[in-house]
């Protein structure tokens, strides 16, 4: 891999790595001939960021020819590499991404004013492909905003504050900071903005929905969307189903994931907080529990292109691994796969679990449909269907 | 001015009285020095040096000329204290250290000798606050060696080339390896920290670069964690000179601007790392 990034890309570049890092520790990088990937999950695999950057975006892009490499590394360290954000603008005035695969590097080297040059070997571990299912055309509700109106909506929660609930009708979109089911009543304060249907850019719904998710993820796009100045655009669903929330360009897209805590049957039917709720919102915008619906992810390897119908997860892991160590990853996570299956099994009778919980599984996907906005574009629920589909 | 109504009586019982319009001239600098409590206080005709020294490896040496000051006088050849650094900063900042143009806090500093505390009458608004810290024994600041006749290498640098990379230095390294060489990478910034190794390259025609008098390619490795305090008296300077002797100790001296533009100096001399095998 071999790429340049000159000029205000560069800030482009840094700001993208500094949104993935309200995600998750680790940024898995995989140049793609299309494209070059950034993404991250978090440690619950509740969250899911990713930006690809068109190869118009660079100056110079040259991928491996073998092309399946790929590559995770701490994203503090890669961050660390951009780190003052603010002068980067006038001090970089080029970046040079290079892999050394002889000794296992990857080198950022920053061309600064005066002659300047700034050279980082970062090291890097070998990694399963990073894919979340997700299909944002299928979602029911899209609205698309200039980000400063969701930045002047969101700046009225404190820092402090973990989730949010979005709720729309066909007029209106409601953001609620939301309260935990633990926390009285009494004591905590509610925090609602209303948005008119015609502070959008876009704004279509097809049905009332209300879902709560966390808001670091969506500071974090914000932050990126606002200094590119591109509008994001949201897709949401009935709570439950993930929120993608995006933004595009010619050159670039980004994409986050982020899952949403899920209606419970059970919790409806005793929920006596119901009276409360004020009239303007749909009735089920606190449901805060369980099992949340979850990201499905891609963590094993990818095989030829020639595996159109991917095997269950299972066997492509003995099957198709082509690195010991990332095969023996993958089995790590599968195993942790059917802990959770069992974890939500015993969720549906037992007491509400008040945590996001995530599900992943692999699956494999051929390449060709690796573009990850639409990776699987006949599968509206991710979780249980996918390996079916496949 | 309730400074100058100290009598002359009075005045004739110190051994050093030194007076300032701006006590900042004076705290800003020893802020770049401050990164341990104690400090020794040598004072001379020509000004006051001020010393501090951590782990017998590191020495920090800020000088303020007697110019610097409205008035300096010194009844010996040399007068010498040690304070706790940190109490007389506060002192000297006892009004809040304001930095509004047009407000400032005069000092004048006096010095009885030997045994005596060190007095500070400071004055903002019309206000006046005494202040007396007891001096300990003078320790002797250690003789690091470091003579321009040994100097192997020398750089000059505007120090604001130096303040970026210093500010995001990787300080999961646990040293900083500096190399100065005649022939590429010239002057080079390192650091190998847990997620890999970086490097700052200046190249030596660079506009940045004031002199450039290397002879030979010299790397040497210096403690982080000793380095680190000089990240305070960069970011005050407006020049910086980087020198290595033979036996790879660095110095490290910048030239310091203060409020009405008068030129100070601070100092600092570190040991190379040793490997040990």
């Amino acid at each position: 891999m071999d790429c340049v990034v000159t000029g205000g890309n560069v800030k482009v570049l840094a700001k993208a790595i500094h949104s993935l890092s309200r995600i998750g520790d680790e940024l898995y990088v995989e140049p793609q001939d299309d494209a070059l990937a950034l993404r991250s999950v978090n440690s619950s695999r509740s969250a899911y960021g990713c930006f690809l950057f068109a190869p118009l975006f660079f100056s110079r892009y040259t991928v491996p020819s073998e092309n399946d490499f790929r590559c995770k590394m701490a994203i503090k360290s890669v961050q660390a590499v951009f780190r003052s954000l603010a002068s980067l603008e006038k001090t970089v005035e080029k970046c040079h991404i290079e892999l050394d695969m002889k000794k296992n590097r990857l080198t950022f080297t920053l061309h600064c004013k005066h002659g300047l040059l700034k050279t980082h070997n970062l090291s890097f571990q070998d990694s399963e492909s990073l894919q979340a299912v997700f299909d944002k055309d299928s979602c029911s509700n899209v609205f698309r905003a200039h980000p400063r109106l969701l930045v002047d909506t969101v700046m009225h929660f404190p820092p402090s504050l973990e989730e949010v609930t979005v709720s729309v009708n066909d007029e209106r979109m409601w953001f609620r900071n939301h309260v935990d089911e633990e926390t009285e009543l009494s004591k905590a304060m509610l925090t609602e903005l209303c948005l008119a249907s015609d502070e959008f850019d876009q704004f279509s719904v097809q049905g009332q929905s209300s879902v709560t998710f966390c808001l670091k993820e969506l500071r974090g796009l914000l932050v990126f969307a606002e200094s590119t100045g591109l509008p994001i655009s949201m897709y949401l669903d009935e709570p439950g189903s993930p929120v993608v929330l995006s933004v595009t360009d010619s050159v670039l897209e980004g994409n986050f994931v982020l899952a949403t805590l899920s209606d419970d049957p059970n919790h409806h039917k005793n929920n006596t907080r119901r009276a409360q709720t004020p009239p303007s919102a749909p009735p089920d915008f606190e449901n805060d529990d369980i099992d949340s619906y979850l990201i499905a992810m891609d963590t094993s390897i990818v095989p030829g292109p020639s595996a159109t119908g991917p095997p269950t997860p299972h066997l492509a892991e003995s099957t198709y691994s082509k690195q010991p160590a990332a095969a023996k990853h993958s089995t790590n996570i599968h195993s942790e796969e059917e802990e959770e299956e069992e974890d939500e099994m015993a969720d549906s009778d037992g007491p509400p679990n008040k945590k996001f919980c995530s599900l992943f599984f692999g699956s494999v996907l051929p390449p060709s449909s690796q573009m990850s906005t639409q990776p699987l574009t006949n599968q509206e629920v991710l979780a249980s269907d996918s390996e079916e589909d496949t | 001015m309730p400074l100058s109504t100290q009598s002359q009586a009075d005045d004739e019982q110190y051994v050093l009285v030194a007076s300032l319009d701006n006590a900042r001239n004076l705290s800003n600098i020893l802020k770049a020095i401050t990164f341990k409590d104690h400090a020794i206080f040598n004072a001379t005709p020509n000004g006051l040096k001020v010393t501090v020294e951590d782990s017998k490896c590191l020495q920090a040496n800020a000088f303020i000329q007697a110019e610097i000051f409205q008035e300096f006088t010194i009844k010996e050849d040399v007068v010498g204290f040690q304070v706790n650094l940190t109490v007389l900063l506060d002192c000297l900042n006892i009004f809040g250290g304001s930095t509004v143009p047009g407000v400032s806090t005069a000092l004048r500093m006096c010095y009885r000798g030997y045994g005596y505390p060190l007095t500070l009458f400071l004055e903002e608004g019309g206000v006046v606050t005494v202040c007396k810290i007891n001096t300990q024994e003078p320790e002797e600041p250690i003789d690091f060696e470091f003579c321009s006749a040994n100097v192997t290498n020398k750089v000059i640098l505007l120090s604001e080339s130096l303040k970026e990379p210093f500010s995001e230095l990787d300080m999961t390294s646990e040293v900083l390896q500096i190399t100065m060489s005649p022939s590429q990478p010239y002057f080079r910034l390192s650091t190998f920290g847990n997620s890999g190794n970086a490097h700052y390259d200046y190249p030596k025609d660079s506009e940045m670069m004031e002199l450039f008098r290397c002879n030979k390619t010299q790397t040497n490795r210096y403690k982080m964690s000793l380095l680190k305090p000089s990240t305070k008296a960069l970011a005050l300077s407006s020049k910086v000179s980087v020198r290595t002797d033979s036996r790879g100790f660095l110095s490290l001296q910048y030239l310091v601007r203060n409020d009405d533009g008068q030129i100070c100096f601070v100092e600092y001399y570190c040991c190379p790392d040793e490997e040990v095998e």
